[in-house]
């Protein structure tokens, strides 16, 4: 295990009872790559995802984020440390806008002492406009601006996608988990979110790791490539070598 | 048609979002201001009770509209807040002291209520809360020494620096400002971190916890909040019944609460206070009606109760946005008057759900 690795698994198992839902893996993530965790349905990818942010507790093994050890950080101090990730089912904000959305993704940098929100200080309404000039930011970059005050309630499947994609961008994350953030998009938008990933990588210098079965975004944006099955790493490498490992082809295929 | 042009960042989160809304609220504080000249003491004294029952309002849909949390036991807190203000006022404490102690002894008895109960949501939370208001009100009929017990306590009159606010008037602009200060507060609350963390938790909390929000100590909090927003509320509804025993604050009193915020429609503030006047209005304009009723209909017992079920029956069924969301129809039918398509605000049907977890 290399010292400069941003995030770092070590014989990690979780189980559910007699299920093992991830057995024995270990995988580094270096700064400034993106990561794709592909593998058939059941392979343990999201729960992988589960365990860095603390949703699960792991039945053994070890994760270091940062040097850190994250398995004793609480569920709600994950994101403080600079680990943002989508969910596979959208898990947004309904009954708020877009807006109020993505400015929840910057509630780790605190929003003002209670008094001052009570009384709405000069001092707080700065620090709120500040807030709001990040998120517009990332309205620009993701191109929300038509929606910034509709209510997620109302917005199509694939801007909802965008919109949580935004939400864990506004967190300024160091490292960006997104659990298939292609599933239920149409090939333009699939498009679009390769040209994203490949910019919050370059121009935003946030390291990405993403479960994805889309291979055609995962040929387009991923350094590596990390095959998962029943819990354990199947394969590593680029997405060719892997496409083209025949224990990755047996393991999709069942032979 | 109106559209949102913002200039500002500032406007997005401004009180007053159009120039027309700050002078129909302006209009309306004036005219509440100068009632007091107008109307006799009795009608003073009976809108004193809506502002109260506003107040009360607003604490429950603080918890129940803007972090989904069911609490059939808010009466309890009016209780604590009633009781703790009559006692203390009763050791000499000035009466600007002894309203604010009040509601904060109310807040603290909240949050170690919600401690225990946010473990449990749903039907069961409401069981808790429903249990703890009971534990509440033979609490205080067992305890004579410091609640006069079943017979009851008298409270003293308020004063502020030797003035009376006994007076009808005095105490009607006295819940006016209580009323304003509580929902300038609660809307500033909800327009910054907090109430965006509440909205948070209340939609989704696996994605609360994943931005940082930590979940249960913002349920713990909005519980103690509402608590003391209904103290300060049981406080001055302490000296608008100037006796007070035990079955004043009962399930029935808390029912209401619950009523005025799912007809005035969940997760609004202008909704808590138009539930809250209509249903605190409600069995006054029932014994107004019942002469004009036929015996038969008007003789019956448990008429008012009935009402209200239906009230609330009706509201479900046909309008589960409750009156606000009527209201937000009613503005968009004048706004655009001419112009206005009847199925603006048709409901669909909604082929989407996500799972949710833990």
């Amino acid at each position: 295990m290399s010292a400069q690795a941003l995030l770092t698994v070590r014989e990690l198992a979780l189980t559910f009872g007699g299920v093992h839902a991830i057995a024995d893996l270990s995988l580094e993530v270096r700064p400034g790559e993106v990561l794709a965790i592909i593998g058939p349905n059941g392979a343990g990818k999201t729960s992988l995802l589960n365990v860095v942010t603390r949703v699960f507790d792991a039945t053994r093994g070890q994760v270091h984020f940062k040097g850190q050890d994250l398995l004793s950080v609480p569920r709600h101090q994950v994101a403080g440390l600079g680990l943002a990730r989508t969910f596979q089912n959208i898990e947004l904000f309904e009954a708020a806008t877009v807006l109020d959305n993505l400015l929840l993704g910057r509630h780790r940098f605190g929003g003002g002492a209670w008094w001052q929100q009570l009384l709405r200080t000069p001092a707080l309404t700065r620090a709120e406009e500040g807030a709001r000039q990040r998120v517009e930011r990332i309205i620009d970059f993701l191109e929300l601006s038509p929606w910034r005050h509709s209510l997620i309630a109302g917005l199509p499947y694939g801007v909802r996608k965008v919109v949580e994609l935004g939400r864990a961008l506004c967190s300024e994350p160091e490292l960006l988990c997104l659990d298939e953030p292609a599933s239920g998009l149409n090939p333009e938008e699939t498009r679009d979110l390769a040209f994203w990933i490949d910019d919050i990588r370059s121009e935003l210098g946030v390291t990405v790791v993403m479960v994805e079965h889309d291979m055609s975004l995962v040929s387009a944006v991923a350094d590596r490539v990390i095959c998962m099955a029943q819990g354990r790493l199947l394969s590593e490498g680029t997405p060719a070598q892997v496409q083209a490992d025949p224990l990755v082809i047996s393991a999709y295929l069942g032979a | 048609m109106h559209f949102d042009y913002h200039t500002r960042y500032s406007e997005g989160t401004a009180l007053f979002k159009r120039p027309a809304d700050k002078l129909a609220y302006g209009l309306l504080l004036a005219a509440l201001l100068v009632l007091p000249a107008v109307l006799s003491p009795f009608f003073l004294g009976e809108l004193s009770y809506v502002f109260i029952l506003c107040v009360a309002s607003l604490g429950l849909m603080f918890l129940t509209g803007f972090t989904g949390q069911v609490s059939l036991g808010h009466a309890a807190f009016l209780a604590i807040g009633a009781y703790a203000h009559a006692w203390f006022l009763a050791r000499g404490l000035p009466w600007p002291l002894s309203l604010p102690l009040a509601a904060m002894l109310t807040a603290v008895v909240g949050v170690l209520i919600g401690i225990p109960a946010i473990r449990v949501s749903g039907l069961y939370l409401a069981m808790v809360t429903l249990a703890f208001s009971i534990i509440v009100e033979q609490v205080i009929g067992l305890w004579s020494s410091v609640t006069g017990g079943f017979t009851g306590l008298a409270v003293e009159d308020p004063k502020l620096l030797g003035w009376s606010l006994s007076g009808p008037k005095a105490f009607y602009y006295t819940c006016l400002l209580v009323l304003v200060g509580v929902l300038l507060g609660l809307l500033n609350l909800l327009r910054s971190a907090t109430g965006r963390a509440l909205v948070g938790v209340r939609d989704s909390e696996a994605a609360a916890y994943a931005l940082g929000i930590h979940v249960q100590g913002h349920k713990v909090a909005a519980f103690g909040v509402s608590a003391g927003v209904c103290g300060l509320a049981g406080g001055l509804l302490a000296h608008h019944l100037k006796y007070l025993t035990p079955d004043g604050f009962t399930l029935l009193l808390s029912l209401e609460l619950v009523l005025m915020v799912v007809i005035g429609g969940l997760g609004s503030l202008r909704g808590a206070v138009l539930g809250a006047i209509l249903i605190s209005l409600l069995p006054t304009a029932i014994s107004r009606i019942k002469p004009l009723l036929p015996d038969s209909i008007s003789k019956q017992f448990g008429l008012e109760i009935f009402v209200f079920g239906l009230v609330l029956a009706i509201f479900v069924l046909f309008e589960p946005g409750g009156l606000n969301a009527r209201w937000l129809k009613l503005r968009a039918l004048l706004q655009s008057f001419p112009l206005y398509r009847r199925d603006t605000f048709k409901r669909q049907k909604r082929y989407m759900k996500s799972e949710r977890y833990k």
